[in-house]
């Protein structure tokens, strides 16, 4: 009796540690699934000892941890998860430089100063060539009377840094439409340009915002209760007074905050301290007044100015 | 940095990292030649089940270091359907992962996981699988010694012709290699492996997953003999959904920088005896019609090299009085 012999090749990748038996098929569905687990777990054996056997016999390296074996580059291909890093197209500078010529020139960190007769370092504190250490500019016949010289230096190098900002700023939209775009960098926009004007539109911040949203709110008719907000929307803020009231019937088990709230108010108008919180002449004449104005009936405004040239009969002395 | 405005005369702002550590996540995230191990997301969604939630927090832990757990229900993913999967691509942006492990549980599907990777931040393909027979590792009971370490690098063994004749087996084998194998390593102490993953193909659409600890027993060889011992958790998987990657996106993640055929170098020649032999052509001289040499002063070797000489004087000329101070 031949049996078949099936190929016992197994499909090993040792970079991964992966092993493959594409020959195994459960000759009769096993009994059990203790049966099932056991013949699983066997096969496994079987590839991990396959796996084992190329693995323990690659060259290894003695080190304090154990050996240590160098890893073949593993043969399974896997779907990468980021798209491969894209070539950065040349900068204006460097399209330049290739088609001149000129080569990149390492520059020293310490220069010599022929000023002072100095070694001095090129960039930082106490450098070669500082705009604010020059004394003196001389005139030349070309300069405008009245002009600032000093003024003028540094408003020509203002002008140079944002020419440079704004060439970077290019050189980066070109590299971000090629995908290539440094990893450290984002661009942003941050405004909608006004048509016209080279002005930047100011940012508004979330709570002014926010403001807008709830005065444009209150212009439609209904106050704006049944506007459909917008995903993110935060519900508008209380408007009107804002009252605190207590409950009328205190919450079994918790502090009557009525009685609470009276019983503060009162002690500190009994305390030693009274005086510094309550001023007592000022109590007395509010209180003189507004009896006085209850017993008128009229507030003070309304109230027509007296005439005291006119003398009012003493009708009511008697009372 | 300060705003611009460019040619177009729209605002822009370049924003660069403030700190240092910043500076130094964003170079980790960014796409490289050598890219590092993928980090697996596990999240569920609406409804769980004890299973689904078992197998996911089981998941975690033996993927601590690489994987990172959501805890809440997430309702508004749905791998599946064409909307759902923007909630699962921006947290795959945020935390930079790219597999995810996705658990619920519905009366239609239930105990079910839908394992996912993603390219580029979108999903790259699915496969959605069924649990069934779960046991979990705190029901295996052995000896604590041989417990595999948290981290260490897994054998994976694959079972079955399953795996190499149906469609969708493929696609499982492809999505459980890449989830349980971590980092590429190139340097591996060999006593640091103790865990293995077998995975059989039962049917053409269930497997079994199980994980085991290693036990490296004496031979005569230097190849241990290598008994394995079941530790948790094990599964049936049974293949439910699942989608393909779209062939050209595929193509593009498979690619690799070594992939360019080498150029053939022309005219060299590779020589047993002699080694490298180069061939040099040499056209025909047509001796009347040579032009002369340019002999004016200027052009002369002498002074040019001269002008070189002085010119590199120059250059140096910091390093040279630095030196003579």
């Amino acid at each position: 009796d031949m049996d078949m012999e099936t190929d016992q090749i197994y499909q090993i990748d040792v970079g991964n540690l992966l092993a493959f038996n594409p020959n195994h098929r459960f000759s009769s569905a096993p009994s059990s699934r203790e049966e099932l687990v056991k013949e699983c777990v066997t096969e496994g054996t079987k590839l991990v000892q396959a796996i084992a056997d190329t693995l323990f016999n690659l060259p290894s390296t003695e080190t304090n941890d154990g050996p240590l074996v160098q890893l073949p580059p593993p043969t399974t291909k896997l779907p990468r998860e980021k798209h491969l890093p894209r070539p950065k197209p040349p900068t204006k500078w460097e399209e330049f430089a290739l088609k001149k010529g000129i080569q990149k020139r390492k520059k020293d960190k310490i220069v010599y100063d022929e000023t002072t007769d100095k070694f001095k370092r090129r960039h930082g504190y106490d450098r070669v060539n500082d705009d604010n250490d020059i004394p003196i500019i001389e005139a030349k016949a070309s300069d405008e009377p009245g002009e600032d010289p000093f003024a003028k230096r540094l408003d020509d190098k203002k002008k140079r840094v944002g020419k440079q900002e704004k060439n970077r700023l290019e050189n980066l939209k070109t590299a971000a439409k090629a995908g290539a775009l440094p990893s450290h960098v984002q661009l942003a926009v941050t405004g909608l340009p006004i048509s016209g004007t080279k002005t930047q539109p100011k940012k508004i911040g979330k709570e002014a915002l926010g403001d807008v949203a709830g005065l444009a709110a209150t212009s439609t008719a209904s106050g704006g209760k049944f506007d459909k907000k917008l995903p993110g929307e935060k519900p508008p803020k209380k408007q009107g007074k804002h009252h605190k009231y207590l409950p009328v019937v205190p919450r079994y088990g918790w502090v009557d905050e009525e009685k609470e709230q009276t019983n503060k108010v009162l002690g500190k108008l009994l305390s030693k301290h009274s005086h510094e919180i309550l001023n007592v002449g000022k109590a007395i004449n509010m209180y003189n007044d507004k009896k006085e104005k209850k017993k008128s009936g009229r507030s003070d405004k309304l109230k027509a100015k007296k005439d005291i040239t006119k003398k009012k009969p003493y009708a009511n002395k008697a009372n | 940095m300060g705003q611009v405005a460019g040619k177009s005369s729209v605002m822009m702002e370049i924003r660069t990292p403030k700190t240092h550590k910043a500076k130094r996540v964003l170079e980790k995230r960014a796409p490289k030649l050598v890219e590092n191990g993928k980090k697996t997301l596990i999240l569920h969604g609406t409804k769980t089940s004890a299973t689904v939630s078992s197998v996911l927090m089981e998941l975690y832990r033996l993927k601590k270091g690489g994987a990172i757990k959501y805890s809440r229900r997430n309702e508004n993913i749905r791998p599946f359907e064409s909307g759902g999967e923007t909630s699962l691509e921006f947290f795959s942006l945020k935390t930079d992962c790219s597999i995810f492990v996705y658990g619920s549980h519905s009366k239609k599907r239930p105990d079910n996981l839908v394992l996912g990777r993603m390219y580029d931040h979108h999903v790259y393909d699915l496969i959605e699988v069924g649990i069934e027979n779960f046991k979990s590792l705190l029901s295996f009971s052995y000896d604590k010694k041989i417990a595999p370490h948290e981290g260490s690098k897994p054998f994976i063994c694959f079972t079955g012709e399953g795996f190499e004749n149906v469609q969708e087996l493929k696609q499982l084998k492809e999505v459980l290699t890449d989830l349980f194998r971590g980092e590429v390593v190139e340097n591996l102490n060999l006593t640091g492996l103790d865990r293995a993953y077998i995975c059989t193909a039962v049917s053409p659409a269930k497997v079994f997953l199980t994980h085991c600890a290693i036990k490296l027993k004496k031979s005569g060889t230097i190849v241990p003999r290598i008994e394995l011992v079941e530790v948790g958790p094990s599964m049936d998987l049974v293949i439910r959904r699942n989608r393909f990657p779209n062939e050209g996106l595929r193509k593009e993640a498979m690619k690799s920088s070594k992939d360019k055929p080498k150029k053939k170098v022309k005219n060299v020649d590779q020589d047993d005896v002699l080694g490298k032999l180069g061939r040099v052509y040499i056209p025909e001289q047509e001796v009347g019609k040579i032009p002369l040499p340019d002999k004016s002063k200027g052009v002369k070797r002498e002074r040019r090299e001269g002008k070189v000489k002085k010119n590199k004087e120059e250059g140096s000329a910091s390093k040279k009085l630095k030196e003579s101070e």
